[in-house]
């Protein structure tokens, strides 16, 4: 999807929207929350629409021990709560902090946007970009709606910040944001890079089977020498005393 | 008069069993109530002391694979007396962090889903894996001990013939585990402040460990062999303290290294809240032990040891909370202090920790290994320590632990 911040007037039928579709409490609220997946955040005349970014290389996906939470090939990022373990490393790793804990339940699962998967599945729009009176949300293919942005920022140069966020942040998302004001005074992490973060784990994860073929081997090895060592300490030691013949000279 | 009727109950046994009631009451309102009602965790902070104590216990329990990896694998044969102490500590460690890691889970009933759901992109996946395998390596290494004492001898035989992979096993799994704690938050780099996160989390974690272990269960020999008899002799305790210093300055090089290579030495030249929790945490656990085990009268020394022990310790306790909670209350700017029934689950479960030790040291051979080994062990076992060391039941020789 592609968020134009310059569009958004700040009316909430996003929001409003969404609730309805997700059967949520209808009340508006200004934060993301377990009844919130959608949520305007005022910056003086700016308004930023939080929501999950359903990352192409999704950080909540690569620490889920379980694969409770999948990218899928259309773009949103699933949650089977039937799956999840409550580890809640989703909560602790998620660059955009989306993902919210019912924390007052004994059966705890995590909830966000779902990018309207079923809705998607039914060839609809997600009921935020349908509810948009001003399309300030556009619903498409990403590779056209990057061509969109880029054609915004070509026409109106003075208008935008020249960027498209999420284009290769954190190694690409589905939400695309055109703004006027820079984006690190909108509340986005100006911290995280391009790498995607789940690249990070991996140089380390990367290195578990060296460490264990190269580290059996040597921990093997020193065994093998130091036992040796002891076996000809303890024999030279017998021989000195002259008490037992050579191993191989016994009958 | 009247308290001679009942068994001995010393101070420590009335707080530990104080204690271990207390957490259990705590534990059971976490799983009437839920975390929200029960801990001070939020969407914001969803880990906090629990966490930590995990990498404290697990640390702790470095002593499991380093002291077996010393003896069985690099043939030091003469610090067998504490590898069954060594190997007692690990397994009731890990044992108490799987307890914790269970209560810590939203969900206890999936605890199970790791073992048949992986993701093997997830560090958490590795750590659940590790940490299975390696309990149940520990308790095949622990399992001689019971068998021993019921008098089942031929399934030792048998554990005996796979010892050795069993053991290289062991050492590989708790190295992976060990480092993995800190990879962890790898992928966090801007939750985790900067004198904590780096690339070589998964490094020094595993070279602090190595340190703790080794610092644990020499505070254990010096609390276990008093009353005149010595777990270990003098000469050899202070050849472990050397161990300790140099894994320490290791650590205080590549850390410092590692600072300035990113650029973030700067950090600690205001004080802040964040550089004075790592200034505590180098200084304490860290540049002062080293400079106390540098020298011979120290190292020497029991009370020297008590001291450099605990301290490297107490370091150890605050790298690890500084890791897992003050490091992260940078961003979002969000401050965390654990509720009172997570401190009561915490000590409750440290409290049992050291309960089932001292029933287990007074039931179980952990001290009488030396004995049956052959001759040849007790020979070179016995060069540099003047006596034997059998220790006897000291009643409430836990007490000081």
């Amino acid at each position: 999807m592609l968020i134009d911040l310059t569009l958004c007037m700040g009316c909430n039928a996003c929001q409003a929207a969404c609730k309805e579709e997700n059967h949520l409490s209808p009340n508006e609220e200004k934060n993301l929350s377990l009844t919130a997946y959608t949520a305007l955040n005022k910056y003086s005349d700016v308004y930023v629409r939080r929501l999950c970014q359903h990352c192409d290389v999704p950080t909540c996906v690569s620490v889920c021990p379980v694969g409770a939470l999948v990218k899928q090939g259309d773009g949103p990022v699933a949650y089977d709560a039937d799956k999840c373990i409550g580890c809640r490393y989703c909560l602790q790793a998620c660059p955009y902090h989306v993902p919210k804990y019912e924390w007052s339940s004994t059966k705890p699962r995590i909830q966000k946007c779902r990018f309207c998967a079923p809705r998607l599945a039914k060839g609809q729009l997600p009921a935020c970009a349908e509810a948009c009176p001003v399309g300030a949300t556009l619903f498409g293919d990403r590779d056209e709606l990057l061509l969109e942005a880029a054609r915004r920022l070509g026409a109106e140069p003075t208008k935008y910040v020249p960027r498209i966020y999420g284009k290769d942040d954190v190694g690409g998302t589905s939400m695309f944001y055109l703004s006027s004001v820079p984006f690190e005074q909108l509340g986005f992490d100006s911290r995280l890079g391009r790498v995607p973060l789940p690249m990070l784990t991996m140089s380390a994860l990367s290195k578990v089977p060296n460490v264990l073929s190269v580290g059996g081997v040597v921990l093997g090895g020193i065994w093998w020498i130091t036992n040796r060592r002891t076996e000809v300490a303890a024999f030279e030691a017998a021989e000195k005393k002259g008490e037992t013949p050579r191993p191989e000279e016994k009958p | 008069m009247k308290l001679r009727l009942l068994p001995r109950i010393t101070g420590w046994q009335a707080i530990s069993t104080t204690l271990i009631l207390a957490g259990t009451l705590a534990a059971i309102a976490r799983f009437t109530y839920g975390l929200g009602a029960t801990t001070n965790l939020t969407d914001e902070f969803p880990w906090g002391l629990w966490i930590g104590f995990d990498f404290l216990g697990i640390g702790l329990a470095a002593s499991g694979f380093t002291i077996v990896a010393a003896v069985n694998i690099f043939h030091a044969k003469e610090y067998e007396p504490i590898v069954r102490p060594a190997i007692l500590t690990a397994f009731i460690g890990y044992l108490l962090v799987v307890l914790v890691l269970i209560i810590d889970l939203g969900r206890p009933d999936h605890f199970w889903h790791p073992l048949v759901m992986w993701n093997p992109h997830s560090v958490m996946c590795e750590i659940s894996w590790c940490l299975m395998l390696y309990t149940s390596v520990l308790s095949l290494e622990f399992a001689p001990i019971i068998l021993e004492k019921v008098k089942i001898t031929w399934p030792i035989k048998w554990i005996h013939a796979i010892s050795l992979p069993l053991m290289i096993v062991g050492v590989l799994l708790s190295t992976l585990h060990q480092s993995s704690f800190g990879s962890l938050y790898l992928i966090v780099p801007n939750r985790l402040h900067a004198l904590w996160y780096t690339p070589l989390l998964p490094v020094l974690f595993f070279i602090s460990c190595i340190a703790s272990g080794i610092a644990m269960i020499l505070l254990e020999s010096l609390i276990l062999s008093r009353g005149g008899r010595e777990l270990l002799s003098t000469h050899l305790r202070a050849n472990l303290a050397k161990i300790i210093a140099i894994t320490l300055a290791v650590y205080f090089v590549v850390r410092v290294e590692d600072l300035l290579a990113r650029g973030a030495l700067h950090e600690l030249t205001t004080l802040t809240y964040y550089s004075v929790a790592f200034y505590t945490e180098l200084l304490v656990g860290f540049v002062v032990p080293f400079a106390l085990l540098l020298s011979d009268r120290i190292r020497t020394s029991r009370l020297g040891l008590y001291s450099a022990t605990l301290m490297v310790l107490a370091g150890f306790a605050f790298n690890r909370m500084n890791t897992a909670i003050t490091g992260l209350e940078v961003y979002p700017t969000q401050t965390y202090f654990p509720s009172l029934i997570e401190i009561f689950i915490m000590l409750g479960i440290t409290a049992l920790g050291f309960t089932v030790f001292s029933y287990v040291v007074k039931y179980l051979p952990i001290f009488e290994a030396v004995e049956e080994a052959g001759p040849q062990v007790q020979q070179e076992a016995a060069t540099g320590r003047p006596e034997p060391i059998y220790l006897t039941r000291d009643d409430g020789g836990m007490e000081s632990s």
